[in-house]
This record gives C-alpha cells, sequence and structure tokens, in this order.
C-alpha cells in the first residue's frame, strides 16, 4: 500500500531508436477521498487529553499567525493515537489551527508517511534499494511475506501487520534493514526476521538496532582507518606559508 | 508553493517585496517616497524599473512577453510551470522570470540558445502528461499550451513513453453544475486554487498528492462553489476546468465576439458575447480595470440560456376567455393605444430593474406627453428630502475601482457578495493585501471575509453619528473610509431616515478625510437600470400608483419583481407588460409587447457608479420582438403624440438633452452637492424605526435567481440544486 511500485509493462517491442525510456512510477495510494466504514467524516476523533496538553506545547513554539506551522506534528499526532490518519482526524487539525480543510488534506497527502487507510498495529517496511537489495533485502521480504501470510501492501487477519516495500531508508551502512513503527532492525538475516515477527505476535518488543553484533555502523571487528590519533592543525599545510 | 495567506496580510509586515509589488503597480498609488529605480536591459533595450520589480515585468515594459502557464498578475506568484525561464547574463543557469525579482545592470536574454533550450525542455516535460485530445477539447483554439507549443515547443516529439506506460491519467472531480473538469490535462499551474484562496476566499481547492501523483481537486467529494467560479475556467491556460453549458459548443474561431454590458446587476461588467447562427453561445468577461478587472460574476456568466427560455416573441391580447392570445404588432399597438387614449391622463408606468435609459426616457416622454407624471421604478427609494434630485444621494461615490484602497469599509444592510460580487471582491482585495478593516451593520452574511459585526439594529447608525459607540472613533481615525449602504436598508419603510443619518454621519467622518477625492459616502443598488431612472427623473417605488384609485391603464416596461398585485389596482385598468420574458408582469398583463434583452440592443446603462456604458447587439431579438425604445414610439405615433426622435442617434441627442452624462459612456460623472442633499434632508422629519435591517439575498442559493432572465435560467437552476444538494452534504 505504501510502496512505490513501479507501474509498467517491460514488454521486448526494443528500443527502436535506442531512447532510453523510464516506466511511469505512480503511488498506489489514492489522492481523493472515499467514504469507507472505517474512514468517513462520521468517524469520531478527539486528541486524548495527554495529546491535548502536547497540542498545546506544539502550538506555543509557534509565533502568532504562525500555527499552520504545527500542522505536521498535529497530524503526525494524531496519526500516533489513532494508528492512521482518518478524515475527521483531518478535520481536527484544520479546527485546531482554523485552517480550511482543503490545506490539512494537501499536506496530508504530500507526506507518504502520514497513512490514510487502516493499517496494522506494527508496520513493516522493507527497504528494497539498491544498498539492501545487493544485501539481501529480497529474501528478508520473501521471509516476511511467508511468515505472515501476506503480500506487499496488505494486512494480517488479525491486524497486527502490515507489510510495505519502501524506498532508501538511510541505513545503508547497516543494510538489510527493516523499520516497524518507529524502530530500525538492521543487518538482518531471514533468521533475524523470523525472530523479531515471532517476538512481536508474542507481545514482546525486539531491541532494536543492527543485528550481527554490531553497536551501530561501525566496522564488524577492528576498526580500519582513523586509528591514529588525529593530526593537530597545520598538517599538510605547505611549509612557506 | 508562495500563497499570501491571510494570516500574512492581516499581521502586515510579512509581505515580501515581490508580493506586493505587483498589487502596488496595479495604480493604488500608496507609496510614500518613490524608491530610486534601476536601469536593466531586456534584450539590450534598457529600461528603468522600480526595484522589487520582477523580470517578467520588467520585460513587458519593453514590449517583451515572456511565455507563461502558471503566473497571473492577479493573482500571488507560485513560480511551479517553469515556462517562464530565461537567461540572464552571468547566471549559471536559467531564472524563472515571474518570481525572480530584477537586480541592477542585469542583462536579461529573452530569445537566446539557454532561454530557447530551457523552455523546449520545460514545454517538452508538460506534453509528456498532456494528452493529445485537443481535438475533442474546448480549449482548443483558445489553449495557453496549444499556443505555446507552437511557438516555443520542439518541432518534433521524442515521446516513446506511450509504447511502454501510457500516459498519466487522473481522475475527474465533480465540482458542480458550472464547471467541467477534465483532470487528465491539467498542468498544475494552481492558478484556479490561487483564484480560489485568494480572490472568491474559498479554499476548496487544492493539490494532493505529490510528484506525479500530484492532482489538482478537492480531496472528498465536494462541489466548488462560488458567486466567481467561471472565472476560474478563463484562468485554466489548458482545458482542464471547462464551462459544462458550452462544452461542445462551438469553435473559438467560428464565433462572433460582441463587446457589451452585463445588467444582471448594478455593476455594468464589461462582458464579450459570443454567438454564432444567431444564438448567444457564451459570456466572456472583458478587461475593464474600473469596473471589474478581468472577472465576471457566474450569474452574469452563465445566466445567458435565460434569453432562449420563457420569452416573449409576439405581441398578445387577453381575449375575452381571459387569455394571452398572439395577435400582430398593428392590431397590439392599435388597441394599447385606444386604451391610452381613453384613459387620457388616468396612465402609470412602472419601469423594472432591467430597463435602458433609451427606453426609460421615452416612455417618460410618452407618459408626460399624455399629462401623466405617474413614471416609477419597481426599486424603492427615499424620495423625502432632496430625493433623487441630487445624484450623490444615490450614487457608489467613491467608484468600484477605489474601494480596494479603502482602509476600512462600513457596510450597512447589504449583502455586497451577492447583490455585487464583484465589488465584494474588490472589498476582499483590500482585505487580503491591504489590511482593511470591514465592519457591518446588518445581518450576519457570509461575505468570505471577516468582519466586526456592529448589529442588526439601524438605531446603530444614530449612535455612531452622535458619537455615542465606540466605532465612532475608530471611523474618525480611518484615513481612507467607506460607508457602503444596501439596496434593502433603503428600500424600507423608513429608509429616508436611515439615508438622512447616514448622509449626515458621512459628512463628519468625510470631514476627518484628507485625502482628495475621496467620497465616504456610497449607495450601492443591486439592478442595472435604476441609476440611469433616477438620472432621468423616475420616482422610486409604486407606492403613487398603487395609491391612485383613478388609474386607467398601467404600463409596465420589463416590470416584474416589485409590482402591484392586480387586486391592488383598480377594476378596470388595462396592464401593459413590454419586455422580453413572460414573468410575473406577463402573466397579470392585458397586453404583452415583447421587447427585447440586453444582447439584442444597443442599449445604454448607468452601473451603481454613475458610470454609462452601452451594450451593443449580439444577436437579432427572437420572433416579433422589437427594440423597447422604438416600441415605445411606434406607440407615440398611434396616439397621436409623436416622440420627436426616430434612430438611435436622435434618442440619443435626448438622453443628451436631459442629462449629458448619459451618452458620456465609459465615463463616470462625481457626485456632488452633498450638503445641500444633506441640508434639504434635514427639513424632512423621518426616524429610524427598531426593525432590524436585513437583505433579500442571504445565502448563495439566493443569488442565483434574481431577475427574469437568471430565473428563465435552467444553468441557474442547476446551480441553485447544487448549493442545496451541497448543504446535505457532510463535507
Amino acid at each position: 500500500m505504501f510502496a512505490i511500485k513501479q507501474i509498467g509493462r517491460f514488454c521486448n517491442k526494443g528500443l527502436i531508436r535506442n531512447l532510453q525510456t523510464t516506466a511511469a512510477v505512480q503511488h498506489d495510494a489514492l489522492f481523493v477521498h472515499r467514504d469507507t466504514a472505517e474512514d468517513n467524516p462520521n468517524v469520531e476523533f478527539e486528541f486524548t487529553p495527554e495529546n491535548q496538553k502536547r497540542i498545546e506545547a506544539i502550538l506555543s513554539i509557534y509565533p502568532d499567525g504562525h500555527k499552520r506551522a504545527a500542522m505536521i506534528p498535529l497530524l503526525d499526532l494524531a496519526q500516533r493515537q489513532y494508528g492512521w490518519l482518518p478524515l475527521s482526524a483531518m478535520h481536527k487539525v484544520a479546527d485546531i489551527l482554523e485552517l480550511p480543510r482543503m490545506r490539512v488534506y494537501e499536506v496530508a497527502t504530500f507526506y507518504t508517511m502520514f497513512i490514510r487507510k487502516p493499517i496494522g498495529k506494527n508496520h513493516i517496511q522493507v527497504c528494497t534499494t539498491t544498498p539492501c537489495w545487493l544485501r539481501g533485502s529480497d529474501e528478508i521480504l520473501q521471509t516476511i511475506k511467508c511468515q505472515l501470510g501476506i503480500e506487499v501492501g496488505e494486512t494480517t487477519k488479525d491486524k497486527l501487520f502490515t507489510l510495505s516495500e519502501v524506498e532508501c531508508l538511510g541505513a545503508c551502512v547497516n543494510a538489510p534493514m527493516v523499520q516497524i513503527n518507529d524502530d530500525y532492525y538492521e543487518d538482518l538475516t531471514a533468521d533475524d526476521a523470523c525472530q523479531i515477527l515471532n517476538d512481536i505476535k508474542c507481545g514482546n518488543k525486539p531491541r532494536a538496532g543492527p543485528r550481527n553484533g554490531r553497536y551501530a555502523a561501525e566496522p564488524i571487528g577492528e576498526p580500519t582507518s582513523l586509528k591514529c590519533e588525529p593530526p593537530g592543525p597545520g598538517f599538510g599545510v605547505r611549509s612557506d606559508l | 508553493m508562495l500563497r499570501i495567506t491571510v494570516q500574512k496580510a492581516l499581521k502586515g509586515g510579512f509581505l515580501s517585496p515581490k508580493h506586493v509589488s505587483p498589487m502596488l503597480s496595479k495604480g493604488t498609488g500608496d507609496v510614500q517616497k518613490k524608491p530610486q529605480q534601476i536601469e536593466v536591459f531586456v534584450d539590450d533595450k534598457p529600461v528603468m524599473v522600480d526595484p522589487g520589480t520582477t523580470v517578467l515585468q520588467a520585460a513587458a515594459m519593453v514590449g517583451v512577453e515572456i511565455p507563461r502557464f502558471c503566473y497571473h498578475e492577479r493573482l500571488a506568484v507560485a513560480g511551479n510551470c517553469r515556462m517562464c525561464l530565461v537567461e540572464v547574463e552571468r547566471s549559471p543557469k536559467p531564472v524563472a522570470a515571474c518570481a525572480m525579482p530584477v537586480m541592477k545592470g542585469w542583462r536579461i536574454k529573452t530569445n537566446s540558445e539557454m532561454t530557447k533550450k530551457a523552455r523546449e525542455g520545460v514545454m517538452e516535460f508538460l506534453l509528456v502528461n498532456h494528452p493529445l485530445d485537443c481535438p475533442i477539447c474546448d480549449q482548443g483554439g483558445e489553449c495557453d499550451l496549444q499556443d505555446q507549443s507552437m511557438a516555443f515547443g520542439s518541432d518534433r516529439s521524442r515521446f516513446t513513453d506511450i509504447e511502454y506506460s501510457g500516459k498519466r491519467a487522473v481522475e475527474d472531480k465533480d465540482i458542480g453544475p458550472l464547471i467541467k473538469t477534465i483532470m487528465t490535462r491539467c498542468i498544475h499551474c494552481t492558478r484556479c486554487i490561487r483564484f480560489a484562496s485568494e480572490v472568491a476566499g474559498i479554499d476548496d481547492l487544492g493539490t494532493t498528492g505529490r510528484g506525479s501523483d500530484m492532482q489538482v481537486g478537492t480531496y472528498v467529494e465536494k462541489f466548488f462553489l462560488s458567486e466567481l467560479s467561471g472565472n476560474v475556467i478563463d484562468l485554466c491556460p489548458v482545458g482542464a476546468l471547462t464551462s459544462k453549458p458550452y462544452s461542445f459548443a462551438a469553435r473559438p474561431w467560428e464565433i462572433r465576439r460582441t463587446d457589451s454590458i452585463d445588467v444582471l446587476d448594478a455593476i455594468g461588467s464589461n462582458i464579450v458575447v459570443c454567438t454564432r447562427t444567431g444564438e448567444v453561445l457564451r459570456i466572456l468577461p472583458r478587461v475593464n480595470e474600473l469596473v471589474n478587472e478581468e472577472w465576471l460574476s457566474d450569474k452574469a456568466r452563465f445566466a445567458y440560456d435565460g434569453l432562449k427560455r420563457q420569452r416573449l416573441i409576439t405581441p398578445m391580447l387577453r381575449n375575452g376567455f381571459g387569455e394571452l392570445e398572439p395577435v400582430d404588432w398593428e392590431c397590439a399597438l392599435v388597441s394599447v393605444g385606444k386604451k391610452i387614449l381613453k384613459a387620457g391622463k388616468n396612465v402609470g408606468a412602472i419601469a423594472g430593474g432591467m430597463a435602458e435609459a433609451e427606453a426609460l426616457v421615452a416612455l417618460k416622454d410618452l407618459i408626460n406627453k399624455i399629462g401623466s407624471e405617474k413614471v416609477c421604478t419597481e426599486h424603492a427609494y427615499p424620495t423625502t428630502g432632496s430625493g433623487t434630485d441630487i445624484r450623490s444621494s444615490y450614487l457608489l461615490n467613491n467608484k468600484i475601482a477605489r474601494i480596494e484602497e479603502a482602509d476600512l469599509v462600513l457596510l450597512i444592510g447589504t449583502n455586497t457578495r451577492l447583490e455585487a460580487p464583484l465589488l465584494n471582491s474588490r472589498i476582499r482585495k483590500g482585505y487580503v493585501h491591504n489590511e482593511t478593516q470591514i465592519f457591518v451593520i446588518g445581518p450576519k452574511v457570509d461575505l468570505r471575509y471577516d468582519y466586526t459585526h456592529l448589529g442588526t439594529d439601524p438605531g446603530v447608525i444614530k449612535d455612531i453619528e452622535y458619537g455615542k459607540h465606540q466605532f465612532t472613533t475608530v471611523l474618525k481615525r480611518a484615513k481612507k473610509p467607506v460607508i457602503i449602504v444596501g439596496p434593502d436598508a433603503l428600500s424600507r419603510p423608513d429608509g429616508a431616515g436611515i439615508l438622512l443619518h447616514i448622509q449626515s454621519l458621512a459628512k463628519i467622518i468625510q470631514a476627518c478625510v484628507t485625502e482628495p477625492d475621496w467620497w465616504v459616502l456610497n449607495i450601492l443598488h443591486k439592478v442595472a437600470g435604476q441609476v440611469a431612472a433616477l438620472d432621468i427623473g423616475y420616482t422610486p417605488g409604486t407606492k403613487s400608483i398603487v395609491q391612485d384609485d383613478s388609474l386607467k391603464v398601467l404600463y409596465l416596461l420589463g416590470a416584474d419583481e416589485n409590482i402591484p398585485c392586480r387586486k391592488d389596482l383598480p377594476k378596470d385598468c388595462f396592464v401593459i407588460y413590454q419586455g422580453h420574458h413572460g414573468d410575473k408582469g406577463a402573466c397579470m398583463a392585458d397586453a404583452v409587447l415583447p421587447g427585447a434583452a440586453y444582447t439584442e440592443k444597443q442599449a445604454t446603462y448607468v452601473n451603481t457608479e454613475g458610470r454609462a456604458q452601452q451594450t451593443t447587439v449580439a444577436v437579432t431579438p427572437p420572433g416579433f420582438c422589437r427594440e423597447d425604445w422604438k416600441i415605445i414610439r411606434a406607440l407615440s405615433d398611434i396616439i397621436g403624440k409623436t416622440l420627436p426622435y426616430d434612430n438611435l442617434d436622435q434618442i440619443r441627442c435626448r438622453l443628451e438633452e436631459i442629462a449629458p452624462h448619459l451618452t458620456r459612456y465609459g465615463d463616470a460623472e462625481n457626485g456632488n452637492f452633498y450638503d445641500v442633499s444633506l441640508d434639504i434632508g434635514k427639513q424632512s422629519n423621518v426616524e429610524i424605526e427598531t426593525d432590524p435591517l436585513c437583505v433579500t439575498q442571504n445565502c448563495l442559493e439566493d443569488f442565483y435567481m434574481t431577475d427574469v432572465i437568471s430565473r428563465a435560467s435552467s444553468t441557474m437552476a442547476k446551480c441553485v440544486s447544487a448549493v442545496r444538494q451541497q448543504k446535505s452534504s457532510q463535507y
């Protein structure tokens, strides 16, 4: 559902003029609203008292007349509270910021991290961009698919997992990786992926971060460079200066 | 997207010179000290410009037009179409001319290799995502994309994606009965969004999604309902937004364009009537900076289909069975003439809201020749005091264009949004760009801008006048205040009192105004014919007709709105209706004389600011319809009181005799004798009553069908039902 998919026919018509063409890349989410049972303007949405306080704090950051700057934090807050972003939550945010609803729709549809369709409790985003792909993201994705019995863009029947395929999440040094809700699980093998899913299924929260013994993005084992003392001022400068 | 938000405009000081300069250069002339001009060169031609001028504006000054899609001089700069890229010497890459302010000594090259290549590239990308459906597109022939791809595009295509993935496709939106959307054609210039948000004040349009998935629309299923919505059709540079009533009707090169004037409200918007084979196909606005800029209200634009329906096309007489029976002109005029001769002096006439100066003069001359003075208009106006003898007491004295310069607007008993949408857009312009404060006495109506409501009680006017209201000081402090009084406030029984107190208040405020030629007192009318009728000497209101028991003949010149009903008239009163539509007036008439509508005659109208303008003949009147003044002239012949004019020139000479300004087309004479009018008014003793002020047009629903033409229009009926449908919608 959230993946950028390539929709196109890669047929063998041949490049007659030897011109390179790209397939049209289209998002698979809708950019118009359709009323559904889960998402319609009559769905009740109200910020919880804790979140009301958070809203006040967020709004206080911005000067008078620039309240609309709080739109993204507020939408995020609504999404965290509700799990995804129903239309009525957008309306609520528009009311709080005293903005036309359209201005909120614009923002909510622009950012792919605002999810406008019902979603499972755990949102698994598998990176399949080149570095992860080279390091075996296909296998990870396949494992997760088998494990959960869903395809990309689908949600499990128990509403526990939603799987999507995403572009680079900026953790290439720890490839392959997946993001589950706010956490990055890195340096994965297929077994790691199974284990993580099983942990979550059991109600545990697996430890985030690299799975191959690294602490962060350092080399495995010994550091390979920058091992000596950093040189002082004047290093490498011409002697006559 | 750059956009001046309301908050920004309200806070002030956040406007960048880039935003302000186009507004100031449009004649507000509010610059205190002139900043030093800088010299730039456009294609080696030197030009001196103010700092903050954009490259595009500088180029326009030397007559070089830079192609553009998203830029529009009346909207905020968006800079997202990139069509206006030009080379600037010593700049590594081309700059977007619409958004880039010029710097001293810049050499702009609008015809260089780099510029040409940039345009070709942008055009290529636009066309990649634009369908090749020009043959079935209503914009064909007047499409910016078509024209500019011919002028600036490449002469061959490299587009091969059609073999692989096909073109982008976007689903169409249903945004109401007036605007047809074919969103695949959209090039995302966002002009419609900016118009909706800045000019119309309806933030229902926007962009959803991003990148190649971006689309312009409403996101939820919602109509774009505004009294100015039709203007997005003109703004759309491609065929994404086209006119629904005009869809597939004609090509621009096969239609005849006739410059004319709109008469469906008192603003007198300048229009172009597009016709083919004797049929009005559409109406477009014509630029007139002093009146309508380049906008047009939906009623003026779309009510033209009413010109084809419910028309009176043949003279009719009521027969013995009480039915109206078609007769020929001779028979009709002779029997009407007989009745008038028999009636002697007991003849009265009521002129309707769309009657033009020529017919008004002819009718008044005829009735006067018979010996009666009972010529009145159907729309009431205070007649006590100086009455309508002094022009300043019934004109929008400060002129429409200068309303946007006001820093304080006080609206009394008016819903400007529906009574005069283009005046309201001026007020809104001031509100957005000029920090105008708006105050309202009267019903709380939706004007699409924020205002302070001072109550519905007309007594508030007195309080302000006597300084008992805290608003008095605010009003006195304003540098350029205007008071706009609506027609509904003055047609009340105590209208004279209201007018008197407003005149008196305006005098107090006028004394505090230092701006030369700035007039505080402004009267708004809602019908196009009223000012001319008052200029010519008609008595406003039908009171004198209703009270007259000896009335034998009543002549209705297109009067349908506030006419006395049959039982208020003496039993043997013979009612003649002359007009173009079979409405209330024709129903009660004993004789019907079919007249011409405003697209079918050359006629003089004076708008609410006193500007005389003329309509021209776009189509011939249908059936046996004749121009109105000619009917009256023919009738005068039959009753032996021949009027001394035989052609248009002669009747216009007569107009000039009565009031020279009536034939000074395009000019608006200033009102004067404000104080005299007030002094005479003070002699009469009319007090303000306590009934709350109200208006007849409260919500958008009431806007569309207000006169015989728009009531006969099925497009307008669809608009009304769309508004109702929207009301029940959840969005």
